[in-house]
């Protein structure tokens, strides 16, 4: 099994420049298609047809949007401040479209000269550098709304700000429980955790899922948390006053961190590009690629194939799939907030809970390491019963009775209300 | 390699710090801020410190100066006020002492008192048993856990202060 090394040499920097174009075309053609999607999703939602006219049922229309988007004017409001004016969607494009390096899309995929990692990048910070990359996109709608000299879009840029801080902190919390079971920050490494569990994190973790996908919701300035660019009061918010390819950088950068966002859902929570059984494990384990543990702690090697690289690709395009879907389907289901619930969400509610959820998952992982479980599928179920409890408690503190406990108790509250209110005025003489 | 990409990290840094006190625009000033702490980030990857440069860009990038540009856009700071750099004697003389200072220190602990020459190679060493984060997180909490707690204190009592200085003017 000598040949099972990492690539390297000119056959490794080869690798390397095909998998950075093969990523970025392919991101760059999911986030045109998604565009595509809301658009017929939203009409298929709202009982329309949408766009299917450019070629068949409208598969052409981003490509016909992007020429039109470069041959429109590019206008240039008389008062703003050019530089920044310029600056602004270049600042907010860029780490939108470098987020994905460090996202592994597939297993590893052997050739004669060894054996190439999917993943563009993997670097020690993992996850960090996912962070500290999107934290950097705010500057750019902040400026645009800026530099714009419009009251609109000034106010735009203002509440990106506030909700994009105020946010990243539940993102944060909610990922250091899957920090906790991973016990590293490369995501490679958390999906070889997961495929050890035998379980995805989403159930062992199940509340810090939830914590994410609203936070992401908000990083992301999508619906219901759109405050930057509310339509009904604040016109287009930061964007109001951009055309033509300058507002569709603005698009492709907020699409970006859809993508992204999606990917990084399916990585952290359900496995990455991991397919249910262990047949596609591997991961590189002192200088080895081993797909897991014997019982006497020796190593078993991996065995990559072309077709595991594929299948898993496409599990994990699947996954990220999925989420881009919820994504969409939620915008138009769901109003938007007001901006003070906005922050009393993610101030009062998110953080505290996701503060308590935090100690709940350590404790509950000291617990199981003190008393010697094994990482496995027991280790996962233990820890999937806390957190079910947890979000459940979660769940019914939000409803507060609305939802959940159901319509019938609903139209029995009302009942009792409406007795009340006609018992009072008879019973208010009698007291005279 | 590396060394081409440090002059780089290093001249970006410089340029974007001269920028800061040299552009009229408070906003302008706050941009040249965060370029300079980005390319620091990247000088410290250099370094091997990973775990640094993405905490650098986390919390000064992307938060602090996040809110800053949020203060000086809510009180409207952002239009060009006149340049606090002026050239004369003492600007230059404090420059020329701020060279001269820096020279001494660059000759004096470069490479000898500060890295010990094997640093790299320390936290590399670290950084394969514990992961990047865990490089930093294990003395922190163990060897340095109380100067930590201690510096918590402090930025606690820096915002406890904040808030009854901004709250006095509203009674």
């Amino acid at each position: 099994m000598g040949t099972l090394h990492p690539i390297s040499g000119i056959a490794g920097l080869i690798a390397m420049s095909l998998k950075t174009t093969a990523i970025f075309t392919v991101v760059m053609l999911v986030v045109a298609y998604t565009t595509l999607a809301e658009r017929r999703v939203s009409a298929w939602i709202q009982d329309r047809s949408g766009p299917n006219r450019v070629g068949p049922f409208g598969l052409l229309q981003p490509i016909a949007d992007g020429i039109k988007n470069f041959l429109k004017e590019e206008t240039l409001p008389a008062t703003a401040n050019r530089v920044f004016f310029v600056l602004a969607p270049i600042i907010t494009i860029a780490p939108a479209l470098v987020t994905f390096a460090v996202i592994p899309v597939a297993a590893p995929l052997p050739t004669p000269w060894g054996v190439v990692d999917m993943v563009i990048a993997d670097v020690p910070i993992g996850i960090l550098y996912v962070l500290a990359v999107s934290s950097l996109g705010v500057y750019g709608l902040v400026l645009g709304g800026w530099s714009s000299n419009n009251k609109y879009a000034f106010l735009g840029g203002l509440r990106a700000s506030a909700q994009m801080v105020s946010y990243e902190v539940a993102l944060g919390l909610s990922i250091v429980g899957v920090l906790m079971l991973a016990g590293n920050v490369t995501l490679t490494e958390m999906v070889w955790r997961q495929q050890q569990l035998d379980m995805w994190f989403a159930l062992p973790l199940s509340l810090a899922f939830i914590f994410f996908l609203v936070s992401a919701f908000a990083e992301t300035n999508r619906l219901p948390f759109d405050m930057p660019e509310s339509e009904s009061e604040l016109v287009t918010g930061y964007h109001t006053e951009y055309s033509a390819m300058k507002f569709s950088m603005y698009m492709i950068a907020e699409f970006g961190h859809m993508v992204t966002a999606s990917a990084l859902m399916a990585t952290l929570f359900f496995g990455g590009w991991d397919l249910p059984g262990s047949w596609d494990d591997a991961f590189w384990y002192g200088g080895q690629l081993i797909s897991g543990f014997a019982a006497d702690g020796s190593v078993i090697l991996a065995t990559p194939a072309w077709w595991k690289t594929l299948l898993t690709f496409a599990g994990f395009g699947l996954k990220t799939g999925f989420f881009l879907l919820v994504y969409i389907w939620v915008r138009w289901t769901l109003p938007r907030f007001r901006y003070d619930q906005v922050m009393a969400l993610g101030w009062k509610v998110m953080l505290p809970t996701a503060l308590a959820y935090v100690m709940l998952v350590a404790a509950t992982i000291l617990v199981l390491d003190e008393i010697g479980m094994p990482w496995g599928f027991g280790y996962g179920l233990a820890l999937t019963g806390v957190s079910t409890l947890a979000t459940a408690g979660f769940l019914l503190f939000l409803d507060r009775g609305h939802t959940i406990v159901g319509a019938a108790a609903l139209d029995r509250q009302r009942t009792a209300a409406q007795h009340g209110h006609t018992r009072r005025p008879v019973a208010a003489p009698a007291a005279d | 390699m590396i060394d081409i990409l440090f002059y780089v990290f290093a001249a970006v840094a410089i340029g974007g710090s001269v920028g800061v006190v040299a552009s009229k625009s408070p906003v302008a000033s706050l941009l040249f801020m965060v370029v300079t702490l980005a390319s620091l980030a990247g000088v410290f990857v250099l370094l091997e410190a990973h775990f640094l440069a993405a905490v650098q860009v986390i919390v000064y990038a992307g938060a602090i100066m996040v809110l800053f540009l949020f203060v000086i856009m809510l009180l409207n700071l952002g239009h060009d006020y006149q340049k606090d750099l002026r050239w004369g004697l003492a600007s230059l003389l404090s420059f020329a002492v701020v060279g001269l200072l820096a020279g001494l220190l660059s000759t004096r602990l470069g490479g000898s008192a500060l890295g010990g020459g094997a640093g790299a190679e320390v936290i590399d060493a670290a950084i394969r048993e514990q992961g990047a984060v865990g490089a930093i997180a294990q003395p922190l909490f163990t060897t340095y856990v109380v100067p930590f707690e201690i510096t918590g204190i402090l930025l606690l009592v820096a915002i406890v202060g904040a808030l009854v200085l901004a709250k006095r003017h509203v009674e």
